[in-house]
């Protein structure tokens, strides 16, 4: 089965790190990422831009509006996610434990694929 | 990382919007700012135990409220205050305080703390301290470092600048929205005189480049408040833009390197790709401004794989609309390093002949103004501007870029291999 684990964190706190602090969570992160690809376990990996970056189109009117920022204003923000190969939750949730280990705060979303497409595999 | 660190950077993060509730509240400036210390205070006790609260602002607010009340009641009464146990459980007030605590109070008061910062009264330099020591919460020896003075010097000035805003009487009702636009404008170009200190220092350790850090932290806090406004996603567009250049533009021994000799690999791409998605936000708003179209001529720089693919007619173009928007001899001589790449240095030259009365002054126009004679092969004339240069040059790197430029000329008496001075940085220097 395949889980999509979503990451949320206040982008403030992880803004406000130092460049070394996110280096060395990142390089905690891809020892992580790199047993998941040994094992075949793991999907495309996305880190997204700020939600300062976002664009959100509403369809509650026709024409579309289209704002400037995310989809919703939440104390914490999807900062990225990973798409991981399990045989079942405890293992995606073991998963997660690991990347929890390796970022200082912040929560995973472990959500189950109903469907996926690899697309054309650009990089 | 390790605990402290992460409440050390949640307060950090809190501290504009928890200063300015608090400011609202108390009206003072020094109530505020020490109410606000005495809730960092109780996080650094509490939190390592009991977790950072849900919402790190109102948790910070509605503590450092408690304590100023009690503070002045106990001046007051001289009564002891209640030991902590007593003090009612947060979880129970934190709820409705956080609801009356919504976007748009905050918002108005981020905006109104910067803008006491940016009084018009005070020298920029001023400004600048008190946003970086009010705002960001630097202390005073990381701001006095970074404006190369003593920390009792920049003590005193930040106490003096503080006295000043005390008196002026900002009002304290919600703006109405020309008020807000002009709150606006004056914080924006606080934010980039900030960025600007730290962008024109000399590279790698020099203590004034967290100067460029912080701008591009309060440009992006104030985006975050305005996130529809196009000229805030193209100052802070700008900033992200220029500053990915930062790791580039200063060889090992601190010279420096043109932006058509630096190693495009080390540019921030990160920062990179979120610069041209703010600019490609701005743009659809379809309302230029003059931090839209800096950013817009940035992006072309960051776009450009390598400095041959740069385009510079675009560019030529960009400037040309800047001058019409903002026209400043400054911005003309931006444009003319452009001309010079797109009609040769005897057009760019003839652009920038009429400014020499107003930029006689400026490192940069003599730099430029060297560069382009040198190229025509007008060596003796080069040389002479060229010595103007390092007359007025603003840092030992620069002096020393301007005396490579010299000695070219001396080993090559036709000088036709002689590039311009680079100076296309977006006016911002």
């Amino acid at each position: 089965m395949l889980y999509a684990i979503l990451c949320y964190n206040s982008e403030d706190a992880v803004g406000a790190w130092t460049k070394a602090d996110d280096d060395a969570v990142m390089a905690k992160l891809a020892v992580v990422q790199g047993r998941l690809a040994k094992a075949g376990k793991l999907g495309p990996v996305a880190r997204l831009l700020p939600t300062t970056a976002a664009t959100t189109l509403r369809k509650s009117q026709d024409p579309p509006l289209v704002i400037d920022g995310p989809f919703a204003e939440t104390k914490e923000q999807l900062l990225g996610f990973y798409i991981v190969d399990c045989s079942a939750l405890d293992e995606a949730l073991e998963i997660a434990r690991d990347l929890g280990r390796a970022n200082p705060s912040g929560a995973y979303e472990i959500r189950p694929l109903r469907s996926f497409e690899p697309g054309n595999g650009f990089r | 990382m390790t605990e402290p660190n992460w409440i050390h950077a949640s307060l950090t993060t809190a501290r504009p919007q928890a200063i300015g509730a608090l400011l609202r509240y108390f009206r003072d400036l020094d109530t505020a700012e020490e109410a606000f210390q005495e809730a960092c205070l109780r996080a650094l006790r509490t939190w390592p135990q009991n977790g950072p609260p849900r919402d790190t602002a109102a948790w910070l607010v509605l503590v450092g409220r408690n304590f100023a009340i009690d503070a002045t009641r106990r001046r007051k009464k001289q009564q002891t205050l209640p030991d902590e146990g007593v003090i009612s459980d947060l979880e129970d007030t934190e709820a409705p305080l956080a609801e009356r605590l919504d976007n748009a109070n905050y918002r108005d008061d981020v905006l109104r703390l910067l803008f006491i910062c940016c009084h018009p009264d005070l020298p920029t330099t001023q400004q600048i301290a008190l946003a970086l020591r009010v705002v960001c919460g630097l202390s005073v020896t990381q701001i006095a470092r970074a404006f190369l003075v003593s920390e009792s010097a920049m003590e005193q000035r930040i106490t003096r600048a503080k006295s000043h805003v005390a008196a002026a009487e900002v009002p304290f009702e919600t703006p109405g929205a020309v008020e807000r636009a002009e709150r606006f404008a004056a914080v924006a170009a606080m934010i980039y005189l900030t960025f600007s200190g730290g962008y024109s220092a000399g590279g790698g350790a020099d203590a004034r480049m967290p100067l460029c850090d912080e701008a591009i932290r309060l440009a992006r806090l104030l985006l975050r408040l305005f996130p529809g406004e196009p000229e805030m996603l193209g100052l802070t567009a700008l900033l992200l833009l220029q500053h990915a250049r930062a790791p580039a533009r200063f060889d090992a021994n601190g010279g420096i390197v043109l932006l058509e000799d630096q190693d495009r690999t080390l540019w921030n791409h990160a920062m990179i790709a979120e610069g041209l998605a703010l600019i490609d936000k701005a743009i659809r708003h379809r309302r230029a401004g003059p931090y839209q179209i800096q950013a817009a001529i940035a992006a072309l720089h960051a776009r450009a794989t390598r400095p041959q693919d740069t385009d510079w007619a675009q560019i030529d173009l960009l400037y040309a609309a800047l001058e019409k928007l903002q026209p400043s001899p400054v911005v003309t001589l931006n444009r003319a390093v452009a001309v010079a790449k797109v009609r040769g240095p005897e057009a760019a030259l003839a652009m920038i002949e009429p400014l020499g009365s107003r930029l006689s002054h400026y490192f940069y126009f003599h730099g430029v103004k060297g560069g382009l004679l040198s190229q025509l092969g007008r060596a003796a004339e080069a040389r002479t501007a060229f010595g103007q240069a390092i007359a007025l040059a603003n840092t030992s790197a620069e002096a020393a870029h301007i005396r490579m430029h010299l000695d070219r000329i001396e080993r090559d008496s036709s000088a036709t291999a002689a590039r311009p001075v680079d100076v296309h940085r977006s006016g911002l220097e």
